[in-house]
C-alpha cells in the first residue's frame, strides 16, 4: 500500500561509504536528509580489505577531509595500524594507509550520522524513484512509503541484483551475506538509465589462532603517526598498533589452482560481469602470469576484537574445498581454518557517462549518483563521489552552480572526470598514474587546495578555516624568508654537507638554493639558519617541498595553465554535433552522447581525435564570432 | 580557416612547367556536373556513365572550341583522396593549356582552391590524420623528385613507425616506475636509476636523430642553400648560367630580403639547389667585383653547400687559398670546380687536397661544356650517397613535428638531469610521460589510458 511518509530535501539511497559522505554533506549544509540503508548494521561496512588509504586512495581521503568530509576523521578514530608508503619515491606519491578496526569503523560512523542535525537514518529498501517531467519528486520504499524530496543521491554500492558465487555455490545476496536490493534496477531502466553488470571479489577470512605467524614476515606500523584529518594531531590519536604479516604462494598453490580452473564460475562462464584488472582473483593471476613462481600474500587483522584475518592476494571464486586446499599450501597457513569463504560478487551498476561532472544524471534533474554504483571500486573512491554528490544535490536545490573540481585541482576531479567522460569497462580504481598533475595534487597539500572550497559550501567551520588561513600565511612568509636568507660558508655546515656527500660551500649561498641540493633539505639545515622561526611540522614540510621541488612544480603549473585554457572553452549542452561537418562520424556520436562541458573534456573522450578537436575549436570560435 | 565544404574546388595539382603532363583536379559535390559542361568523352557517351576510378579519353571544350585532348579520371565519393567526388584531368603540360583548362572549369561552376585546400578537405572529412595531411601538403609543395621521395616515405608511415616504437619504449619504462608507486608493496624488480638513465640516453639519441632528419627535410623542401664562391674572373657567372640552362629556373624576388639578392631555385638531377645570387652574379663579372669575395663569404657562412670555382689555367693565388682555408674552417659541404680546362692546367691541384677531399674536386670547361655532366653527377652523388642521406628512412619533414621532437628531447634531457640530481623516482615519470605526449603529437595520439593499460598488462597485481 502506497502512503505518504516523511518529506525531506535530500534522500540518499544507501549507507555505505558514498552514502555516509553524501548524507553528512547534505545535512551539514542545512538540508533535511534521509539516508536509507538496507540494514543499519551495515552502515560504513568494509566488506573487503580492512584498510583505508594507500597509493592515491590516501590522497582521496585527505581531499575528502579538506572539503569537510568524514572518512579521514573516522579512520583516525578507528585505525589499528598506520603507515606512510612510498616515502623516498617523491613527495607527490607519499601515500598514507591505515588498517581499520572494521567493527569500530562502522560503529563510529553510525554514531556520527545519528548525531548529525537534519539527518534521519532509516532502514529500508528503496524500490522506486518517482519523477515527473524528468525531475525527481521522491522515492518509494518496499513498504509503499512515499518520501517526497527535491533531490536523490543513489549510493547503492554493490547491492543491486547482487549475487555471490564460489564454485557452483550461488547465493542471491549482497556482500557479506547481507540482503541484496532487487527492486530498483527495473525502475532505473524504465527511467532510461543504462545498466552495466560488473563483478569483483574478496578473499577468505582465516582464524588467527590457526595461523603460524613465525613463518611469515612481520610488518609493523610507522613510529611517527600521521593523521588523515587535517583537524587531528599525532598526539591526539596515538595508540598501540597491531602488525600485519607477509607470506607467499608457491608452485604447489598454483598447481592446485590450475587443476581446478574448470570449477571456477569465472572460467566456467557462470559469471558474465566484467571484473577489474587491478583486483584479479588468484586464479586470474596464475593464468595471466603463468611464469611467476610466487605471489605476495598479506595477512591483515580485521580488528582488535576479532580473530578474523584478511588474506590479501587470495581473492577467489573457486569452490570451498579447493580454497581450503590452496590456502593450506601457503607457509604459515598449513593448518588454517577459514571463517568466511572467499567469493566473487556480481552486481548492477550504471554507465557513468550518463552523468554530468556534477554527478547528476543528464536526463533526470535532481537525480545524482555516487560510489561503486557508478562503476568504481574502493571505499575511498566511493566516499569521494559521495561528498561531491551530496554537496551538488544541495547546490541543485539551492539553484546554485555545482561544485566541480577539475583535473588540476584534485584527485577527486580526475576520478569524476574519468568516469563521466571515458566511462569504464571495469570497476575503476584511482591511481596516481591517472593524475597528469600529480606533483601539485599531493596528499600533504590537500588542505591548501580544497579547504577554501569546503568552507565556501559550508562544510568547513569558520574556526578551522581561520586556522587554515593562518597556516597558509606561515608557509608563504617562511618561503619568502628562506628565499632571501644568505648562508655564509661555515666549517660546521661544510662538514655537514660533506658528510652527506655534497660539495662544500666556498661562498655564501641563498638558503633556498641550499635546500634544493639533493643531499639536503629544509629540516636538516635548521642549525645553519639562525633566524628560523619555530614552525609546526606541517608548515615546515610545505616550505621544504615547495622550495626543494620548485623547478618541477613550476613546470607543472605552466602545464596546468595550458590545460585550463581548454577547460575554459565551454560547450553548450545544446550544440548539435551531428551538424558539424568536418568532425568524423564517430566523434559526432561520442560528443552527442557525452555532451562535454568544455573542449578540454571533449578532448578526453575516447573516439574523439586531436584532429576532431582542432575542427571543434575552429567551429566553436566561429560560433562565438557570429 | 575556412570550413565551407559545400562548394566544388579546382586547381592545377602538378608543378607549373615541370614535365609533359599536367593534372587539373576538382573536388566537391558538383565535380561531375562541372565536368559535364566542359568535357566531351570519346564515343559521345555521357559523363555520368563513366565508371568510377577509370580513365576516359576525350576533349575539354570551351563553348565548342577544343582546348586540349585529355584523359579524365572520375572518382566518386567516398573512396577518394578528399572523400568527395574528385575529377582529375590529365592535360598537356604547357603552362598556357593547363591554365585554359583550369579557367574553363572555374567558368563553369568550380571555385579556385586555396593552397592546401584539397588536403584540408581530406583532413576535415576524416580521410587522413594531421601528420599525413602535412606530408601531403609537403608533397604538393615538393618541387623535385627528391623531396617527393621524402614525402612518400612519410606517407608510408616511416616516421609514424619510428615514433611509435620510441613511445612504446618510453611507456614500458614508465610502467616499471609507476607500478612501484601505485603498488608500493609490489615485489617485482624495479628499474634501477642507472637503467633508466641508460635507456633514456638511447631514447634521446634516437629523438635527436629524428630532429636531424627534420633539418634535412627542411633543406630539401626549401632547396639546399648554395653559394658560388671564387675570386673574380674565374667563371662564376658562366657556371651560374650553365646551371640555369640545365633547368627551367623559377626566378623569384624573395620578399623580406634586400632587393639586390635573388634566389635561383634550380634542379640538378633531382637535387634542389637554392642558389643565393649575391647581388647579380648573373649580370657581369665587373659587378661581381663590386661585392668582393669577403661579402660572398658572409653568405657562404649561412649556406649549406658551396660551389667553389677556381681558374685552373693560372697558378693558385693567395685569394684562392684564403677561400680554401675558409671552407676548411667552416666545414661546409663543397665541390671545387677547376674551370677553364680548355686553356690547359697550370694550377697545382695537389695543393688543394690538403683542404678538400679529392673526390669533390672536378675539372671542367664551362665555356666548352666539358665536365658539366660529371659535375652534376658529383652534386647528385653528394646528396644521394650518404653524405646527406635523404633516403635514410625517417624524414620528419615539417616544423610542427620538429617542435614536438625538440620538446620530447627536452623532456628526455630532464629525465637524465633528474637521475643525476638524485631526485625521487616520481619525477622521472613526469618527464617521461611528457616526452611520450610530445611524440604522440606527431602521430596525433592521446596519452589517456595508455600507462594504466601498460601497468596492468605487464604486472601481476591485485588483492
Amino acid at each position: 500500500m502506497r502512503y505518504d511518509a516523511q518529506e525531506a530535501d535530500v534522500v540518499v539511497v544507501g549507507g555505505g561509504h558514498a552514502g555516509c559522505e553524501a548524507s553528512l554533506a547534505a545535512a551539514r549544509m542545512g538540508h533535511t536528509t534521509i539516508m536509507f540503508a538496507i540494514n543499519l548494521d551495515s552502515i560504513a561496512m568494509m566488506p573487503c580489505n580492512p584498510n583505508i588509504g594507500g597509493s592515491s586512495k590516501g590522497h582521496l581521503v585527505r581531499e575528502i577531509d579538506a572539503l569537510g568530509g568524514e572518512m579521514g576523521k573516522n579512520i583516525d578514530k578507528t585505525y589499528i595500524q598506520t603507515r606512510m608508503l612510498n616515502t623516498g619515491k617523491g613527495p607527490a606519491v607519499y601515500s598514507l594507509r591505515a588498517q581499520a578496526d572494521k567493527a569500530k569503523y562502522h560503529t563510529e560512523m553510525k554514531k556520527t550520522l545519528e548525531n548529525t542535525p537534519n539527518l534521519i537514518v532509516k532502514q529500508g529498501e528503496i524500490i522506486e524513484i518517482v519523477t515527473e517531467d524528468n525531475r525527481v519528486l521522491g522515492v518509494i520504499s518496499e513498504s509503499g512509503a512515499f518520501y517526497k524530496c527535491k533531490a536523490v543521491v543513489l549510493c547503492m554500492g554493490t547491492y543491486l541484483q547482487a549475487r555471490c558465487l564460489y564454485g557452483d555455490t550461488i547465493i542471491n545476496s549482497g556482500p557479506n551475506g547481507l540482503r541484496n536490493a532487487v527492486g530498483l534496477s527495473q525502475n532505473l531502466k524504465k527511467l532510461g538509465i543504462n545498466i552495466f553488470r560488473f563483478k569483483t571479489g574478496t578473499p577468505a577470512r582465516v582464524d588467527k589462532r590457526s595461523i603460524d605467524f613465525s613463518k611469515m614476515t612481520v610488518q609493523e606500523g610507522d613510529e611517527r603517526i600521521i593523521p588523515f584529518s587535517f583537524e587531528n594531531s599525532a598526539e591526539k590519536i596515538e595508540r598501540e598498533q597491531i602488525p600485519c604479516y607477509l607470506t607467499y604462494t608457491n608452485t604447489e598453490t598454483h598447481r592446485i589452482i590450475k587443476n581446478n580452473l574448470d570449477r571456477s564460475p569465472l572460467y566456467g562462464g557462470i559469471i558474465d560481469g566484467t571484473g577489474p584488472r587491478y583486483c584479479p582473483s588468484i586464479e586470474d593471476k596464475v593464468v595471466r602470469f603463468a611464469d611467476k613462481e610466487r605471489h605476495q600474500i598479506f595477512v591483515e587483522p580485521e580488528g582488535e576484537d576479532t580473530n578474523e584475518m584478511y588474506i590479501q592476494g587470495m581473492s577467489t571464486s573457486l569452490p570451498e574445498d579447493v580454497q581450503v586446499a590452496m590456502y593450506r599450501t601457503i607457509p604459515g597457513l598449513e593448518n588454517c581454518r577459514i571463517m568466511r569463504t572467499a567469493y566473487a560478487i556480481e552486481y548492477d551498476c550504471i554507465d557513468a557517462t550518463q552523468l554530468k561532472l556534477s554527478l547528476e544524471f543528464k536526463n533526470i534533474r535532481g537525480l545524482f549518483s555516487a560510489g561503486q554504483f557508478n562503476g568504481t571500486s574502493g571505499y575511498e573512491e566511493a566516499a569521494a563521489q559521495g561528498i561531491i554528490g551530496g554537496i551538488n544535490a544541495v547546490l541543485y536545490i539551492e539553484n546554485k552552480e555545482p561544485l566541480i573540481l577539475d583535473r588540476s585541482e584534485a584527485y577527486i576531479g580526475v576520478l569524476i572526470d574519468d568516469i563521466v567522460t571515458k566511462g569504464s569497462k571495469e570497476p575503476y580504481r584511482m591511481m596516481t598514474s591517472r593524475a597528469e598533475y600529480r606533483l601539485l595534487l599531493r596528499q600533504d597539500n590537500a588542505d591548501l587546495r580544497l579547504t577554501e572550497k569546503g568552507y565556501n559550501v559550508g562544510l568547513i567551520t569558520k574556526e578551522r578555516y581561520e586556522k587554515f588561513i593562518e597556516k597558509k600565511d606561515l608557509i608563504e612568509k617562511e618561503i619568502e624568508r628562506v628565499s632571501k636568507v644568505n648562508i655564509p660558508p661555515d666549517e660546521k655546515l661544510n662538514r655537514f654537507i660533506e658528510d652527506r656527500g655534497g660539495s662544500p660551500l666556498s661562498t655564501g649561498i641563498k638558503l633556498s638554493e641550499l635546500i634544493k641540493r639533493p643531499e639536503l633539505n629544509y629540516h636538516d639545515l635548521s642549525f645553519a639558519d639562525e633566524l628560523r622561526p619555530d614552525l609546526p611540522y606541517d608548515v615546515a614540510e610545505q616550505v621544504n617541498i615547495q622550495i626543494k621541488y620548485e623547478g618541477y612544480i613550476k613546470r607543472q603549473m605552466i602545464q596546468v595553465k595550458q590545460f585550463k585554457k581548454m577547460e575554459e572553452k565551454i560547450l553548450s549542452p545544446d550544440i548539435d554535433y551531428y551538424k558539424m561537418k568536418g568532425l568524423r562520424i564517430e566523434a559526432r556520436q561520442k560528443l552527442s552522447q557525452i555532451k562535454p562541458h568544455n573542449v578540454g573534456q571533449a578532448s578526453r573522450i575516447a573516439g574523439v581525435s586531436p584532429a576532431d578537436i582542432s575542427v571543434l575549436l575552429v567551429i566553436v570560435n566561429q560560433l562565438k564570432n557570429k | 580557416m575556412n570550413f565551407n565544404l559545400e562548394n566544388t574546388i579546382a586547381a592545377i595539382s602538378t608543378p607549373v612547367g615541370a614535365g609533359g603532363i599536367a593534372i587539373v583536379r576538382m573536388s566537391g559535390k558538383n565535380a561531375v556536373s562541372v565536368l559535364e559542361r566542359v568535357f566531351i568523352p570519346a564515343g559521345n557517351k555521357s559523363v555520368y556513365d563513366i565508371k568510377s576510378h577509370t580513365v576516359t579519353y576525350g576533349n575539354i571544350v570551351d563553348e565548342n572550341r577544343i582546348i586540349d585532348e585529355v584523359l579524365v579520371i572520375v572518382m566518386l565519393a567516398p573512396k577518394t583522396y578528399t572523400r568527395e567526388n574528385v575529377v582529375e584531368i590529365n592535360c598537356h603540360g604547357g603552362i598556357k593549356v593547363v591554365k585554359s583548362v583550369l579557367d574553363v572549369l572555374l567558368k563553369n561552376g568550380a571555385d579556385m582552391a586555396m593552397p592546401g585546400e584539397f588536403t584540408k578537405r581530406a583532413f576535415l572529412n576524416g580521410r587522413i590524420d594531421l601528420s599525413q595531411a602535412e606530408a601531403v601538403i609537403d608533397l604538393i609543395n615538393a618541387k623535385t623528385e627528391l623531396l617527393e621521395r621524402a614525402s612518400l616515405n612519410r606517407l608510408e608511415g616511416i616516421l609514424s613507425k619510428k615514433v611509435k616504437a620510441l613511445r612504446e619504449e618510453i611507456l614500458t619504462m614508465t610502467a616499471h616506475i609507476e607500478v612501484n608507486i601505485d603498488y608500493p608493496e609490489h615485489d617485482d624488480n624495479i628499474l634501477s636509476r642507472n637503467m633508466v638513465c641508460q635507456k633514456t640516453q638511447e631514447l634521446l639519441k634516437s629523438v635527436q636523430n629524428l630532429i636531424n632528419t627534420a633539418d634535412m627535410g627542411k633543406i630539401i623542401k626549401d632547396g639546399i642553400k648554395t653559394v658560388i664562391l671564387g675570386k673574380p674572373n674565374v667563371g662564376k657567372s658562366s657556371l651560374m648560367n650553365c646551371l640555369i640552362d640545365e633547368d627551367k629556373a623559377i626566378v623569384t624576388n624573395i620578399p623580406g630580403t634586400t632587393r639586390d639578392i635573388l634566389e635561383e631555385y634550380i634542379n640538378v638531377k633531382g637535387v634542389p639547389l637554392n642558389i643565393i645570387d649575391t647581388a647579380g652574379i648573373r649580370k657581369t663579372d665587373d659587378e661581381i667585383e663590386k661585392i668582393g669575395v669577403e661579402k660572398s663569404k658572409e653568405y657562404a657562412k649561412k649556406a649549406d653547400f658551396i660551389l667553389f670555382v677556381a681558374d685552373g689555367s693560372r697558378i693558385f693565388e693567395k685569394e684562392d687559398f684564403d677561400i680554401f682555408e675558409f671552407i676548411k674552417k667552416e666545414n661546409k659541404k663543397t665541390v671545387v670546380i677547376i674551370n677553364k680546362s680548355d686553356l690547359g692546367m697550370k694550377a697545382d691541384i695537389n695543393k688543394i687536397y690538403d683542404y678538400v677531399d679529392k673526390k669533390y674536386v672536378i675539372s671542367v670547361s664551362v665555356k666548352e661544356y666539358k665536365g658539366i655532366d660529371e659535375l652534376f653527377d658529383k652534386i647528385k652523388a653528394l646528396f644521394f650517397d650518404g653524405e646527406i642521406d635523404i633516403n635514410n628512412e625517417t624524414i620528419a619533414v615539417n616544423e610542427r613535428n620538429k617542435a614536438s621532437l625538440i620538446n620530447a628531447e627536452k623532456s628526455l634531457k630532464n629525465v637524465i638531469e633528474t637521475v643525476k640530481n638524485k631526485m625521487p623516482q616520481d619525477f622521472l615519470s613526469m618527464d617521461l610521460m611528457d616526452a611520450y605526449g610530445f611524440l604522440g603529437e606527431i602521430i596525433g595520439e592521446k596519452v589517456d589510458e595508455d600507462i594504466i593499460d601498460k601497468i596492468f598488462s605487464e604486472f601481476c597485481l591485485g588483492k
